[in-house]
């Protein structure tokens, strides 16, 4: 039940949710290839979910087409969730188990082999780093050790595609760095990773990005390509009053865009040299004073704005 | 295809699920024993000690025998005496007495004359059952005494003499009805209101999505939420009738075997009706109450436990054939009381897995796992 050898892991293709008159997801089409840690970074609304839930079987899209494993998502459902892990955005194993019961439950549910069961179970519990613990109650834990379990019993039976929306959300940093050590040692192992974030310092880890923006599909390339493939460059500037700041420099000549990024301030301008020598006036004029200004490498988070600009539409959050 | 493993498996962590949960514990366990001790001492039809007030106006001899006649039948309690007519008034409007019997002053002279006597018997309808009930007591002892006086010392025969028998319920206690039907009642609104509690707390805490992303089916789920419900509600009818019987002197004749048979059947179909709820609610709030609705009135109302089916309007009538309890309660009074066997019950068994078919097919249908 894998892919047809050099088939795409997962695809979609003119994958279209509506609910209601809402469009939540407008006509997307990719490709994941077998193996690779294929991300979906936007904010939140932007589809990346329903997207997701689309391709696990779990929500029916209203139109477009779309394969997982080589099954069709409209009419394998069942077959699909045989082939693949899902970790959805809340946590969603059982509180009031223990680690035990939550992963044997679930080892049962995906129908492991009795001779495997205590194998998997056990190496499992290595993984997520919760052996010492498996006795205790699911709902005791804290929250980044949860996420690790809810990892672990989606991999119970060794999917060759796994799923994961924003496995991180609301995990301390240290705990999402453990996470993403994780997510590696999969891929190493040869699991097709498909994962959202909202995190650009997550998206970073991946092999290839889908940037999403309002249900469309803005951007597709691995991160690297998508700064440096980017149009305008970026210059740095260190001020004390950021959004002053940005005001100052909102529709100024040769300004394409100015933002808050941290304390200093990312813009976007036509020509280097140029913005270098005006715009430190400019902003003396508006009684901001430049600490540093120098030209930078795109970060992904500028690709993003950059890139919906070129939509011509604003980022829904 | 059911998976067996796969049903099990649910089956199994909802047992470890619930034994953790105090609540549903509660509802599984104490609740039917406690509602059948509660509805067994409350809830009675028989109407005996009938408050009774007498106005004596002829104080004779004869007048104190009708009295005793009244007050040794058990029905009637003499709680007042009345010396003025105008007291009659007060008492029944302060609801202190249901009957008032009044004797007029020319009661013996008429009797020993050979003539007829008057008795004025004043009842407080505003209770219209218990004043048939009252009316009819008095009637059957005034009679009864009228006889006594006419025949006195003659030979002379009533024309016709009836012996009546009854059976089933020889001592017509309406306990003996009342608790075999609370064990239908009972079963059904307990049944219902467990598992209507089991889908809906999976949409409410967000396992839903975790299971649905699993190749588990929806007949799989259902089924294995059922199992454990299913049992906890056998045991619970053993729980009833044995307080019934234990506590209550309920006679128990027929077959402990068909008894849980038929329950099994009745069960199976009280808990798809409780899933069915769940599935539609989604919140855990809302499916107790749903369930509640759906279940504790109409086994009430109208199963026939409170109110006889024959005597229903039409419309009413009709709507009885759709309610479970209905069927169940035939069962167990046929069983506790009559001693009958499934010839006598097949159709009622029948239809009863029906419903469960009919129940546990809604569930599964209704039962969507798509996640928005």
């Amino acid at each position: 039940m894998t892919a047809a050898p050099g088939g795409p892991a997962v695809s979609a293709d003119g994958l279209t949710k509506h609910f209601g008159d809402f469009v939540a997801v407008d006509q997307v089409s990719f490709e994941v290839r077998g193996g690779e840690i294929f991300g979906f970074l936007g904010p939140n609304g932007a589809g990346k979910t329903t997207t997701i839930k689309m391709l696990a079987g779990l929500a029916r899209p209203t139109s477009g087409r779309g394969t997982v494993a080589g099954l069709d998502i409209m009419t394998d459902t069942r077959d699909i969730k045989r082939s693949i892990g899902y970790m959805s955005q809340l946590f969603s194993l059982y509180g009031d188990l223990t680690v035990d019961e939550n992963v044997a439950f679930f080892t049962r549910l995906y129908g492991v082999a009795r001779e495997r069961r205590a194998a998997r179970r056990d190496w499992v519990l290595e993984m997520a780093g919760l052996t010492e613990h498996r006795r205790r109650l699911t709902a005791e834990l804290p929250l980044g050790w949860k996420q690790r379990l809810a990892l672990g019993c989606a991999v119970l039976h060794e999917p060759p595609i796994l799923f994961l929306d924003e496995p991180t959300s609301g995990v301390d940093p240290i705990s999402r760095r453990t996470f993403w050590d994780l997510i590696y040692s999969l891929a190493e192992q040869g699991t097709t990773i498909f994962v959202t974030t909202h995190y650009m310092e997550e998206a970073e880890y991946c092999h290839r990005l889908a940037l999403m923006n309002r249900g469309k599909l803005i951007a597709l390339d691995t991160p690297t390509h998508l700064r440096t493939g980017m149009q305008e460059p970026i210059l740095e500037v260190r001020v004390p009053d950021a959004p002053r700041a940005v005001e100052a420099l909102t529709g100024a000549p040769g300004v394409i865009e100015a933002g808050m990024f941290g304390r200093a301030l990312h813009v976007a301008v036509a020509d280097v040299a140029e913005a270098e020598a005006t715009l430190p006036a400019r902003l003396a004029e508006h009684g901001v004073a430049v600490e540093g200004i120098e030209q930078i490498t795109p970060s992904l988070e500028d690709v993003f704005v950059a890139r919906v600009r070129a939509e011509g539409g604003a980022p829904v959050d | 295809m059911l998976n067996w493993m796969r049903l099990l498996a649910v089956a199994r962590k909802e047992v470890t699920q619930l034994r953790r949960d105090a609540r549903s514990l509660y509802l599984a366990f104490l609740l039917p024993a406690l509602l059948v001790v509660l509805f067994g001492y409350a809830i009675s039809w028989d109407v005996d000690n009938i408050r009774t007030a007498v106005l004596d106006q002829d104080q004779s001899a004869r007048s104190r025998e009708l009295l005793d006649a009244f007050r040794s039948s058990g029905y009637f309690t003499l709680t007042t005496r009345l010396e003025r007519s105008a007291d009659v008034d007060r008492l029944l409007d302060r609801g202190a007495v249901s009957i008032v019997l009044v004797i007029p002053p020319d009661f013996a002279e008429a009797l020993d004359a050979g003539g007829t006597a008057q008795l004025q018997a004043i009842v407080d309808g505003s209770d219209a059952n218990t004043a048939t009930i009252a009316l009819g007591y008095a009637g059957a002892i005034v009679q009864a005494y009228s006889a006594r006086v006419r025949f006195q010392g003659s030979l002379a025969q009533l024309p016709i003499e009836s012996r009546t028998r009854v059976w089933y319920n020889e001592e017509l206690t309406s306990r003996n009805m009342i608790v075999p039907g609370l064990v239908a009642v009972i079963m059904m609104i307990i049944a219902a209101m467990l598992t209507s509690l089991t889908i809906a707390r999976e949409w409410e805490r967000g396992t839903m999505e975790q299971l649905a992303a699993t190749p588990v089916s929806r007949a799989e789920v259902v089924l294995g939420k059922l199992l454990p419900y299913v049992a906890i509600g056998l045991i619970d009818v053993v729980v009833v009738s044995v307080i019934g019987v234990f506590l209550f002197g309920v006679p128990f004749r027929g077959s402990v075997f068909l008894l849980m048979v038929l329950s099994l059947a009745f069960i199976i179909g009280a808990s798809g009706l409780g899933m069915f709820i769940s599935a539609v609610a989604r919140s855990q709030l809302l499916a107790t109450q749903m369930a509640m609705i759906a279940t504790f009135l109409p086994a009430f109302l109208l199963s026939g436990f409170m109110y006889a089916i024959d005597v229903m309007p039409a419309p009413l009538r009709a709507l009885t054939y759709l309610i479970p309890a209905r069927y169940f309660l035939v069962v167990t009074r046929g069983i506790f009381l009559k001693g009958v066997g499934a010839d006598v019950l097949r159709v009622q068994g029948l239809l009863m897995i029906a419903f469960a078919i009919v129940g546990l097919a809604a569930a599964t249908r209704v039962f969507r796992k798509e996640i928005a």
